[in-house]
């Protein structure tokens, strides 16, 4: 027992240690993928390429003033950046990073913990993660802060509800909360977003919103509202902020992959296995497997990652109005359409047809239905 | 002498217990304590989060999981909003702090009693471990009860949803000449 | 390895040990490390040049206080629908039924809420 919780905990601290690295590297890509995008040079002075880059920032936003308003309340002021990054850093425990290790006769999961209740947790922590941008907002005594805060409470809050709609399609397939079964569900390429297109999408827009990211990062438009909830803050207390919102896009981007891209599997996966365990041997072909497997879902993580700096540097911004009937008047009847469009599909014996076949209607119909309206507003 | 006895062999469960049960009581204590309503809150949901842990150490993993959803996640960001915006504290009357605490601690001490003679009374049924279905306080259990034996309830709820969701709605309504951005 | 039991949680301790002393030590040492320079005029509230006027915690919309109670509304019965979907392929077109008739009654809500123009935010 004691050398099983002994890895598991390796396995946490090498998972823990991954978060931060990537979300660190992903500030540098961000960097280098908008200078692709708009003909410029970009980070290319820290080190060979500006790979040392993020250390820099890192260690500029450390030397800088650790600065408290007079009329803030000091300790809700320390609490919100520090809620953030806790709820931010606690979500990856669920997610099954890789199948298992072998190791004296134990099977080790290569997850934080394997639980009946998976995707609620990742649904519980993300909604938690309102506390620290309202905290924090609300405890500058600024007005902008003030504004940015609860326009970011509001859209995280209202882009959850169509989240948690399309993630119940999900499970509806599985059978399944816990986020393992609903990637060995997923085996080979039998990949949930082959029968979930419209689910996906869904899923995709809301993490965008989660994660406060453009087009949907209205709570810091800075054309309005200078900084929003983190106008007042300095030091490594918005590095806390900063550094949360790429932590978060790291962790959403590993549920978007292991709830609609097949997690670690990948197609030829049973091929590659048995070449392993034939060659290696059991305990280290087996590893390896898992080792290959984990590479793949890193592989899948890295390009959602692309996904969001690519749509950052192209889309522009939402105005709220727009952003808030997006979330209510058009994600949520169309994430209610899909779970009944799902539901039926796999009662039917043809579950993959079914689906397209429902989809297909539904668009005709949408279609259909617009082009009434459209032709009775010009009767008019 | 003999309570060190009884620490040094407490379990593994019933350390977590004990430790899971002061957190709860520091933050219920500190909800009730604090002078700023924001604080209040904080404690509040801190109080939610060690409830959780006492329904994982029961097992009931599903109704710690919708416990941090719902009421850490959800009521609590608008008690929040509510406390946050509405500036209670221009707005709280002066109010005479002795009679009030002499009050609330008959009222609480009143309930207290009841409580425990209600508790007392109650005959608890004793469970064999070695027969008890483990997964009795998890979803597909709670979910095959739902949907075939409270099934009529279940349905009532979304009535009861309905007539919630207008009531919001009345009760939001704008009135003339209100300041706000 | 999966037992079921509340023991499957006790990692989550090591990983908010974790994430605590990273968050507690990223404060402290940013506090340790920073100058500190006092001066009036820094730490008033940032207003973008001009004096900070009235206070700064103003009423808001009430439309912000509707989203947070329709949220919490939304938000239970998307919780009563996991149970469903859970079990759903045990329930089978039985199940389907019940969960039109629940999903019927919850979208007549959201079309009263839409239909009073709670949600139109370009309305004052």
């Amino acid at each position: 027992m004691d050398s099983v919780f002994l890895i598991k905990s390796l396995i946490i601290l090498g998972i823990f240690a991954l978060s931060l690295g990537i979300a660190a590297y992903e500030t540098y890509f961000e960097r280098v993928i908008a200078a692709f995008i708009q003909d410029r040079v970009g980070p290319d002075r820290a080190g060979p390429f500006g790979l040392l880059q993020p250390l820099a920032d890192a260690g500029k936003l450390f030397f800088k003033e650790d600065f408290i308003p007079t009329l803030a309340d000091k300790w809700l002021f320390i609490l919100g950046p520090s809620l953030a990054m806790l709820t931010a850093l606690m979500t990856s425990a669920v997610i099954p990073f890789g199948d298992s290790i072998l190791y004296d006769g134990h099977e080790i999961l290569v997850q934080g913990i394997e639980v009946n209740i998976g995707i609620l947790w990742v649904f519980g922590v993300v909604s938690l993660g309102v506390y620290g941008i309202l905290i924090g907002g609300w405890a500058s005594n600024n007005k902008y802060s003030l504004y940015g805060a609860i326009r970011a409470a509001s859209q995280n809050i209202s882009y959850e509800l169509a989240m948690g709609l399309s993630i119940i399609a999900v499970l509806m397939m599985s059978g399944s909360l816990s986020l393992r079964t609903i990637v060995e569900e997923q085996h080979g390429m039998n990949w949930n977003v082959f029968y979930q297109p419209l689910g996906f999408i869904i899923f995709l827009t809301c993490s965008f919103a989660e994660c406060n990211r453009t087009p949907f990062d209205l709570p810091e438009s800075e054309n309005e509202l200078v900084a929003g909830y983190h106008t007042e803050y300095g030091s490594m207390k918005l590095g806390l902020f900063l550094f949360s919102e790429y932590v978060n896009m790291f962790i959403s981007s590993a549920v978007i992959a292991t709830l609609f891209f097949g997690g670690f599997n990948y197609p030829g996966m049973d091929w590659v296995y048995s070449a392993l365990t034939s060659k290696m041997g059991e305990v280290t072909g087996h590893n390896l497997a898992t080792l290959v497997g984990t590479l793949v879902f890193f592989g899948k993580i890295a390009f959602f990652i692309f996904v969001y700096m690519w749509v950052r540097w192209t889309l522009p911004r939402f105005r709220y109005d727009q952003l808030m009937d997006l979330g209510w008047k058009g994600l949520i009847p169309l994430a209610v359409v899909n779970m009944i469009i799902t539901a039926a599909a796999e009662l039917s014996n043809q579950p993959l047809l079914v689906n397209w076949i429902g989809l297909g209607v539904f668009i005709a119909l949408l279609y259909a239905g617009s082009a009434l309206m459209k032709s009775k507003k010009t009767s008019v | 002498m003999e309570t060190l006895e009884t620490i040094k062999n407490l379990t593994m469960t019933q350390w977590s217990f004990y430790a899971v049960s002061v957190l709860t009581l520091f933050g219920a204590l500190g909800t009730i304590l604090s002078k700023n309503p924001i604080h209040s809150v904080i404690y509040l949901i801190m109080t939610f989060f060690s409830l959780s842990a006492h329904y994982v150490l029961l097992n009931a993993q599903f109704l710690a999981a919708v416990n941090i959803v719902v009421y850490a996640g959800a009521i609590m960001v608008l008690f929040l909003f509510v406390v946050m915006f509405l500036n209670i504290k221009d707005e709280a009357p002066e109010l005479d702090n002795n009679k009030i605490v002499i009050g609330a601690s008959i009222v609480g001490g009143t309930i207290g009693v009841i409580l425990v003679a209600a508790i007392r009374l109650t005959e608890s049924q004793k469970i064999d471990p070695s027969t008890y279905q483990i997964k009795t306080g998890f979803i597909e259990t709670l979910g095959q009860l739902l949907y075939s034996k409270y099934l009529l309830p279940f349905e009532l709820v979304s009535v009861l949803f309905l007539i919630a969701m207008s009531g919001a709605v009345m009760l939001g309504r704008k009135e003339k000449g209100e300041r706000n951005f | 390895m999966i037992s079921n039991l509340p023991q499957d949680f006790s990692p989550i301790l090591v990983q908010f040990l974790l994430a605590l002393g990273f968050v507690i030590f990223t404060i402290i040492i940013t506090h340790v490390l920073g100058p500190r320079l006092k001066s009036k005029q820094k730490e008033d509230p940032f207003e973008c040049g001009i004096e900070s006027e009235g206070d700064a915690r103003t009423p808001l919309s009430v439309r912000y206080f509707l989203i947070a109670i329709l949220f919490v509304l939304f938000d239970v019965e998307i919780i009563f629908m996991y149970p469903w979907a859970v079990n759903f392929k045990s329930l089978g077109w039985f199940g389907f039924i019940e969960m039109l008739t629940f999903v019927a009654f919850l979208m007549a809500g959201f079309y009263y809420i839409v239909k009073k123009g709670v949600l139109d935010w370009e309305r004052d």
